[in-house]
């Protein structure tokens, strides 16, 4: 394992296998009625978050939590980019305060990675979403949540439906599947495509209809607010006809296949109320494996080499 | 080689000039007295001597866009701290750019400047003059006035920023005739260009930088040549940075249109894959490209498409690079790495031998700058602006021995083989070995 987790393209197969694995074993405390480990007592995690997100930040806890660490939530919203020297303070604060690990939420796309290599502080960076870059735990979990539905997941067809320029989401999930094995397809109308998809380890198209044959996995992306107003797409009724997830739709999917979603969502624009309240819908679940991952990656990068569970089962 | 000022003059002993031919060069008062057998005849017995075997002698060079930050960010670079820059990198002449606080709009702020340099005395500063009132884009500044003061402006520039409505362009281009002079264009379409981060390509969609396209210089580029062609009047286009760039202004040229080019040492020699380190030592603007456009535009001045080498010295605080990507600030130094890093991609490349580089570096840049006593030929009666460059010592950029004010250099580490070794403005030595001499 590497000492950070920056980008999912920092993770061999074998490492993205031992972080499942390790996932698996670990989402085992969960069903137990003390959902706790002794692992990383002592160690401290900090979770630096510049960009408002509870459901990443409170999933990083629960799972720092049940393996015992200490636990510091460092709200620096408002920190905005313009006041880039604060980064650093933070770091060295947070240096001299001895973290072990910290979980960076930031909306420069970079910020993690800078923070890593700038010598500012020595623990492990986790990457928990960086601008446009990469959400790699978001990806591990997805991975998870794909593994536990469909088995295998080299070989299988994964859809990922949406604004892929801006997501973050989509890059880490496009470099770990590609690592896995699956064959993946992006679909988005073309001015929500990056410049240079074409050489990205995966194939794209414009048509949700015809990608959506065979697929085993259709991941739906979040269309933020503002995109809305920026002429990317002329309005939220024609994206919604043209590459939102409806019953419809969904239908026409082969029965095994799972519906994702990263949330929040929109309902009504990517994704109908029925496909996200559908049995196809694995939102919910991907949301429980999340805390699981993320054991198993603050565990592994903590050092932890052995089987995470010890002799203890 | 060790050298120091000489009131007696100077006899220069076998320095390679231009790279083609061995002799002897004698300076007295400020000017090249005697070239070859004659040098040492003349030299008086109290005249220095300088061993220059197997260094080459360049006309001094001359910059077309540097950034003095005076007034205003003295903390990154002063106009005395600039100059010491520019003479270790064997500069005797600099275009200040106007983008300064106060903008360099009026006859007042361009006077200062001018005075600042003459104050300094290391190089020949030449202020440039902005295009528009507060580099606004909305009206002119008063460009004659800037042409008649002591200053002198013949350039005129909204650098860092494009002169992006056409009327406001046609305009300035038509009016500068009156005052031979130029008017120096950013070309960045900004719309296309907000918020941008790298350059567009398949490296910022990996690594979700926003994307600054290489259209958005191209399209700008395209519509001033044709301008500068309808109204007859001369236009230059700052940092070309993209092959399509070199594409439109060859194509420019062979219509006849009155238009010059320049290319950094950075854009010559970096790529786009510098910025998956995240360092924002690489961020600067236009970004760095691919390695097809670093291509195209060493062959677009190799073959005189790109008239100059220009340095961009854009010197930043600390504070402004020693951060996260998009917090930081555009630029990188470059006047004490311009020979170094413009020979490893020209010289070493075999795509311009050293008579190529003074053309690039000092003679028309001059010519552009309407430079009278700069860029002039190594001959007898010329002004004593002279670099000598050894082309062949190896060595490691230092940050931490540059003379400028800022150290935010993408080349720290980096082994280069051409220096300059020392640099004589008007006869007088104002840099040896990497150090200024004030």
């Amino acid at each position: 394992m590497t000492r950070h987790l920056l980008s999912a393209a920092d993770l061999s197969l074998d490492d993205a296998t031992l972080i499942l694995d390790t996932a698996d074993e670990l989402a085992r405390v969960s069903d137990r009625p003390v959902k706790k480990l002794p692992t990383l007592r002592g160690r401290t995690v900090v979770n630096l978050f510049f960009e408002d997100s509870t459901r990443t930040r409170i999933s990083f806890e629960a799972a720092a939590k049940r393996l015992s660490a200490d636990v510091i939530n460092f709200s620096a919203k408002g920190s905005s980019v313009s006041k880039g020297e604060s980064l650093k303070d933070t770091a060295l604060t947070l240096e001299a305060m001895g973290a072990d690990a910290v979980v960076i939420r930031h909306p420069a796309s970079g910020a993690p990675h800078t923070l890593a290599h700038s010598g500012w502080i020595g623990g492990s960076i986790v990457n928990a979403g960086d601008g446009t870059h990469e959400h790699p735990t978001q990806a591990l979990l997805d991975a998870f949540t794909m593994r536990r539905h469909l088995s295998t997941i080299a070989g299988r067809k994964v859809v990922i439906v949406g604004d892929v320029l801006h997501s973050r989401v989509a890059r880490s999930n496009v470099l770990l599947l590609a690592t896995l094995g699956a064959d993946v397809t992006l679909v988005a109308p073309p001015t929500l495509l990056p410049v240079g998809v074409d050489q990205w380890p995966c194939t794209h198209s414009y048509d949700l209809d015809a990608s959506l044959v065979g697929a085993d996995v259709v991941m739906m992306l979040r269309v933020q607010r503002e995109r809305m107003n920026a002429a990317f797409f002329p309005s939220v009724r024609e994206y919604s006809r043209r590459y939102g997830l409806d019953a419809d739709r969904m239908s026409r999917l082969p029965e095994h296949a799972i519906v994702m979603h990263p949330g929040p969502m929109n309902r009504g624009l990517e994704i109908t109320a029925a496909v996200a309240d559908s049995d196809r819908a694995v939102i919910i679940e991907q949301v429980t494996n999340g805390v699981s991952v993320r054991m198993a990656v603050l565990y592994l990068l903590l050092g932890g080499s052995d089987s995470a569970l010890g002799g203890d089962l | 080689m060790t050298t120091k000022n000489s009131a007696e003059g100077v006899l220069i002993k076998g320095a390679n000039l231009l790279g083609t031919d061995v002799s002897d060069v004698l300076v007295l008062d400020g000017v090249i007295a005697a070239i070859g057998p004659d040098a040492a005849r003349d030299a008086g017995s109290d005249c220095e001597t300088v061993d220059a075997y197997g260094l080459v002698a360049l006309p001094g060079l001359v910059d077309l866009h540097t950034h003095l930050r005076e007034p205003g960010r003295e903390d990154a670079e002063t106009v005395a701290s600039g100059s010491a820059a520019a003479a270790v990198g064997g500069f005797t002449a600099v275009h200040a750019m106007a983008n300064t606080d106060p903008v360099a709009d009026t006859a007042g702020v361009v006077e200062q400047v001018w005075h600042l340099g003459r104050r300094a005395g290391l190089c020949d500063v030449h202020p440039v003059g902005a295009v528009t009132l507060g580099l606004g884009g909305s009206e002119l500044a008063e460009l004659g006035a800037m042409a008649e003061s002591a200053a002198r402006v013949r350039v005129f520039s909204d650098d860092g920023r494009c002169v992006s409505d056409a009327v406001l362009m046609r305009r300035a281009l038509e009016y500068v005739k009156a005052l031979d002079g130029v008017v120096a264009q950013h070309a960045q379409e900004p719309r296309l260009t907000e918020n941008a981060q790298m350059n567009e390509g398949s490296v910022s969609a990996v690594l979700g930088l926003r994307g600054w396209p290489a259209v958005a210089e191209e399209s700008i580029i395209a519509r001033d040549v044709l301008l500068a062609g309808h109204v007859g009047s001369r236009l230059h286009v700052c940092h070309v940075s993209t092959a399509g760039s070199v594409e439109i202004l060859r194509w420019a040229k062979g219509r006849g249109v009155d238009v010059t080019a320049e290319v950094t040492p950075h854009h010559l020699f970096l790529t786009d894959e510098h910025v998956r380190t995240y360092d924002p030592r690489f961020k600067v603007n236009p970004p760095l490209r691919t390695q097809e456009d670093v291509d195209a535009v060493r062959l677009g001045l190799a073959d005189g498409t790109i008239d100059a080498i220009a340095t961009d010295h854009a010197p930043h605080s600390l504070e402004d690079k020693d951060c996260e990507w998009a917090a930081a600030a555009m630029g990188m130094v470059g006047l004490e790495t311009a020979v170094g890093v413009a020979a490893a991609a020209m010289v070493d490349t075999g795509l311009l031998d050293w008579a190529g580089m003074a053309d690039r570096m000092s003679v028309r840049p001059a010519r552009i700058g309407r430079l009278a006593g700069q860029g002039r030929p190594l001959a007898v009666g010329e002004p004593a602006n002279l670099v000598l460059v050894d082309p062949e010592t190896r060595y490691s950029v230092d940050p931490q021995s540059m003379e400028s004010r800022s150290r935010n250099t993408p080349y720290a580490g980096v082994e280069l083989t051409a220096r300059p070794v020392a640099t004589y403005l008007r006869g007088r030595l104002t840099a040896s070995e990497g150090s200024a001499q004030r």
